[in-house]
């Protein structure tokens, strides 16, 4: 099992209802966001191209935060999703320095923290809570190891990109354009 | 790993639901004898988001007594179970720190933002008091209530009951007003709200300075994504790259005020192409012969130098709009008041739609439905001595509704007679209407203005009496019978019990009538009481719509093909190409373009719009939401940013024609904007000390706007007429 998020940039308004959700979801402090809206403006007035993207810890395959923490906090759990264990956690910040998509930040209270893909939700078969409130419905998460998945079939017939591949990590947010 | 601890909050069954009838008066006990409310466990109440006026389904999550969140009802046809940011923020609205706690009474002079803490004994009396001495003095008619959202029907009903005619939503002179005008002189009815967009249908969409997707009413972009995603041709015209124009094939970067030039030159040219719907034209229409004759000398050639835009992509777009008509959508807008052209833009607008046969037809705009809830039968109310103040000898031919700026008029002169009290529930008019000094000048002449809202906005900094209103999560309001596609019935009912001293509508407008000697009117004790007996009366289940939120009603055909009346309610009973109500009036039977003015050289015009996760001026201090934006940018134009030495993030002061200077505000320099225009999302700068959250943050579009045109048809006030120039600040 492989979870990945797929996100379709088309219908994507950046309106930030993931980021809102996730933080009432997963009572994430003020100040802090698990998941953030970026805006990608190429070419010049007045005919650019934007892409918008919601992103997210990538709970890549071969994630640096996994491998460079000294306590073992960081680690992949079932279907590929990166956690870190808060008690085991001693704060260092080795992982923050590692990800290439700056994903993680410290929590208030001392530990590193950042997307779970709400694993506390897909273990009772929900969606993670940003893809359960998107409105424009731009956003799917499944099993990539099942070729019957959404996500197998959107990955399939519609073109996507990664962000930063050239770091190496194999990212698992991937974005249709 | 904590988090995993949460799993045993998540054992959600539907025998959790807990109504809220039985929770609301133990919840309120239960708050009040300690800070958290002592309940253990999971419960969730349906009840419907006020953070916009959109109405949208919602289910509470109460967790150990403390609201975890906010998700969208599967059963609303609204929000179809998703709600929109703003939406799912409101958890936010609960917590605010910032929030009004108890009613106050100034004590210094008007706008020094000094009170005393009061009793709602206290502070009722000594408006009661007030509203009779007026009344005594001047007439009851003397006495206006500013209103807006479903929150505001007690409120009115007291102030009817009182005598007074004046009541004014800013929703009509300062937003939809122009468009609805339109909309009727040519099909004989309002686009409504929620609009009547079929946008899921659309095969090609037109949004005209319409922002969907950072203008965030939920179906509407939900349909909008709908579209995207299958495929629909979409066509943008706006001054600004917005999200939508991201999405378009065609963006059409117009110059500001001239959008009336694009809509004359693309009918010239589906008249003159005859691309145009013949059938439906000539089937529904009246006056087509004056109309075609009129639009011929407008031809794309002519409307490039107005508009900026070249006339082989006028014509691309006439033609890609014919193309997929009828299910070509020529999107209404809503908030229309730009140039003081505004009624005669949005009737041409509504012209446009008629040619390409999209009124009453799948992908264009269905015909709406709703389902029977007799009103409550209250006594009459007394008949007014004087008639509505606000638009005297029916100066504004066209205005249907009651003009805000109407009421701060005649309170500035006391013509026709003198307004001398304010109630304003739920809108803070110094960031609704255009000139904060005309509001406050008038506000001046009062001799008593009560605001009754849930935070301290800036116009409550100038009341005399400031009454703290629970939030929607703690309340119940009127019934939602919404007229919609899918017409149904909601409910709000309170989630949680409100942590201080504040009050629903209902209660403060009741225990207000019982002062004034008005109990006649409020033959109901409670609100539960009222409801019940509204939907009794209606043939529902009060106990079905508190279990499930709402109640849905039967689905009446949509669209002329499949029975729905082709009717329409203008005088010649047909689609007016050519209006004989305009030409009567003295007014163009078929819209002309006038130029709008340049503004002083080497200034911006400065327009202003929405994001997706704030409402209005109201949602500044909700922790969650200004998590996600605390602050507004100025942007501007990358290549004018960098003839002005500007990178994005520098941080300046707008300063307007009239010398009105902004707070210093972040600048973004991008290439998703016109260089002769700025763009400013509303609501920021907040200067209420009482907002100690949003205090000073960002710059405020109100305030800056002192200028407006009035539109001649209707009264309603244009804010795009203003200028400005950028000047560095000191680093804050």
């Amino acid at each position: 099992m492989r979870y990945v998020m797929v996100i379709d940039t088309r219908r994507c308004v950046g309106c930030m209802d993931c980021v809102v959700a996730c933080k009432t979801e997963n009572n994430v402090p003020e100040g802090y966001n698990r998941d953030w809206i970026t805006e990608e403006v190429r070419g010049a007035y007045p005919q650019p191209r934007l892409e918008i993207r919601s992103e997210r810890c990538n709970h890549c395959a071969r994630p640096p935060c996994v491998s460079c923490c000294p306590t073992g906090a960081s680690r992949v759990h079932r279907g590929g999703v990166v956690l870190v264990a808060h008690r085991q956690c001693i704060g260092c910040k080795a992982c923050l320095a590692a990800c290439p998509y700056d994903a993680r930040f410290t929590h208030p209270d001392g530990y590193a923290d950042k997307c779970t893909f709400c694993h506390h939700r897909v273990d009772q078969g929900q969606l993670p809570a940003c893809v359960s409130v998107c409105p424009t419905h731009c956003m799917h998460f499944g099993d990539l190891d099942n070729p019957e998945s959404e996500v197998s079939r959107l990955l399939r017939s519609r073109a996507h990109h990664a962000l930063l591949p050239e770091a190496g990590c194999q990212p698992h947010v991937f974005y249709l354009t | 790993m904590p988090e995993l601890s949460r799993r045993r909050f998540l054992k959600i069954s539907s025998a959790s639901i807990v109504t809220a009838g039985a929770a609301g008066s133990s919840l309120a006990a239960l708050a009040r004898t300690s800070g958290a409310t002592g309940e253990s466990g999971l419960r969730q109440v349906p009840t419907f988001c006020d953070i916009c006026f959109w109405k949208c389904g919602c289910i509470a999550t109460v967790r150990e007594g403390r609201l975890w969140k906010l998700e969208g009802n599967p059963l609303d046809p609204l929000c179809r179970g998703r709600l929109c940011p703003r939406g799912t923020g409101g958890v936010g609205a609960l917590t605010d720190p910032d929030r009004l706690r108890t009613p106050l009474i100034r004590t210094q002079e008007r706008g020094a933002e000094k009170w005393k803490e009061a009793t709602w004994e206290e502070a009722l009396t000594h408006i009661a008091e007030k509203m009779k001495k007026i009344a005594a003095t001047h007439g009851p008619e003397a006495m206006a209530l500013f209103s807006h959202g479903i929150g505001g029907t007690f409120l009115k009903h007291t102030l009817k009951a009182f005598g007074s005619p004046n009541i004014a939503a800013p929703s009509f002179a300062q937003c939809r007003g122009p468009r609805d005008v339109g909309f009727r002189l040519t099909f004989g009815e309002d686009i409504g709200s929620p609009e009547r967009t079929d946008i899921e249908n659309a095969q090609c969409l037109v949004l005209i300075g319409s922002h969907l997707g950072e203008n965030m009413h939920n179906t509407q972009v939900q349909e909008f994504a709908t579209a995207v995603g299958r495929g629909a041709s979409l066509i943008v015209v706006d001054p600004r790259f917005s999200v939508a124009a991201g999405k378009a094939k065609y963006y059409l970067p117009i110059k500001p005020g001239t959008d009336l030039a694009l809509i004359l030159a693309w009918m010239n040219v589906l008249v003159t192409e005859k691309l145009y719907d013949v059938e439906y034209v000539t089937k529904h229409g009246h006056g087509f012969e004056a109309f075609v004759a009129a639009l011929a000398p407008w031809t794309p050639e002519w409307a490039y130098p107005e508009t900026g835009i070249n006339p082989a992509l006028i014509r691309a777009t006439a033609r890609e709009m014919a193309r997929y008509r009828p299910a070509t959508l020529v999107h209404p807008g809503r908030h229309t008041n730009w140039y003081g052209d505004d009624a005669q833009r949005s009737r041409a607008l509504a012209l446009l739609n008629a040619l390409l046969g999209s009124w009453g037809r799948k992908g264009g705009f269905y015909a709406p439905s709703t389902m029977a809830v007799p009103d409550y039968p209250y006594p009459e109310y007394p008949k007014a001595k004087r008639p509505k103040v606000d638009n005297p000898d029916h100066k504004y031919r066209f205005a249907h509704e009651t003009l805000t700026t109407g009421i701060r008029e005649a309170t500035l002169t006391g013509q026709p007679y003198p307004i001398k009290g304010w109630l304003v529930y739920a809108t803070n008019l110094l960031q609704a209407l255009p000139s904060e000094a005309e509001t406050i000048r008038a506000i001046q002449q009062l001799d008593l203005l009560v605001v009754i809202d849930v935070v301290p906005s800036e116009t409550a900094g100038w009341a005399d009496v400031v009454l703290p209103e629970s939030t929607y999560l703690e309340r119940h309001d009127e019934l939602n019978v919404e007229v919609f596609k899918e017409p149904f019935v909601a409910l709000r009912q309170p989630v949680i019990a409100s942590p201080h001293d504040q009050k629903p509508n209902w209660w403060i407008a009741r225990q207000l009538a019982v002062k004034l000697g008005l109990e006649s009117y409020y033959p109901w004790k409670d609100i539960e009481e009222y409801l019940g007996a509204r939907v009794k009366e209606a043939g529902l289940d009060f106990a079905e719509l508190k279990k499930h939120g709402l109640i849905r009603g039967p689905r009446e055909p949509l669209y002329f093909e499949d029975g729905a009346p082709a009717e329409f309610g203008t005088p010649s009973g047909k689609i007016e190409f050519y209006s004989n109500q305009l030409q009567q009036a003295g007014f163009d039977p078929v819209p002309k373009f006038t130029r709008p003015e340049a503004g002083p050289p080497g200034s911006f015009r400065l327009l202003f719009g929405r994001a997706p996760v704030h409402t209005f001026s109201r949602t500044h201090t909700n922790r969650v939401l200004s998590d996600m934006m605390s602050e507004n940018a100025v942007w501007v134009n990358a290549a004018a940013a960098r003839r002005l030495g500007l990178k994005s993030g520098d941080r300046v002061r707008l300063r307007n024609q009239d010398g009105v200077l902004s707070h210093a505000v972040g600048v973004k320099a991008t290439e998703r904007i016109r260089p002769d225009c700025v763009y400013l999302v509303h609501g920021f700068g907040h200067t209420a000390r009482g907002l100690r959250h949003a205090f000073g943050k960002g710059a405020s579009d109100a305030q800056l706007i002192t200028r407006y045109k009035v539109d001649p048809l209707m009264g309603g006030t244009a804010m795009n007429v203003n200028f400005v120039t950028l000047e560095p600040a000191e680093r804050a």
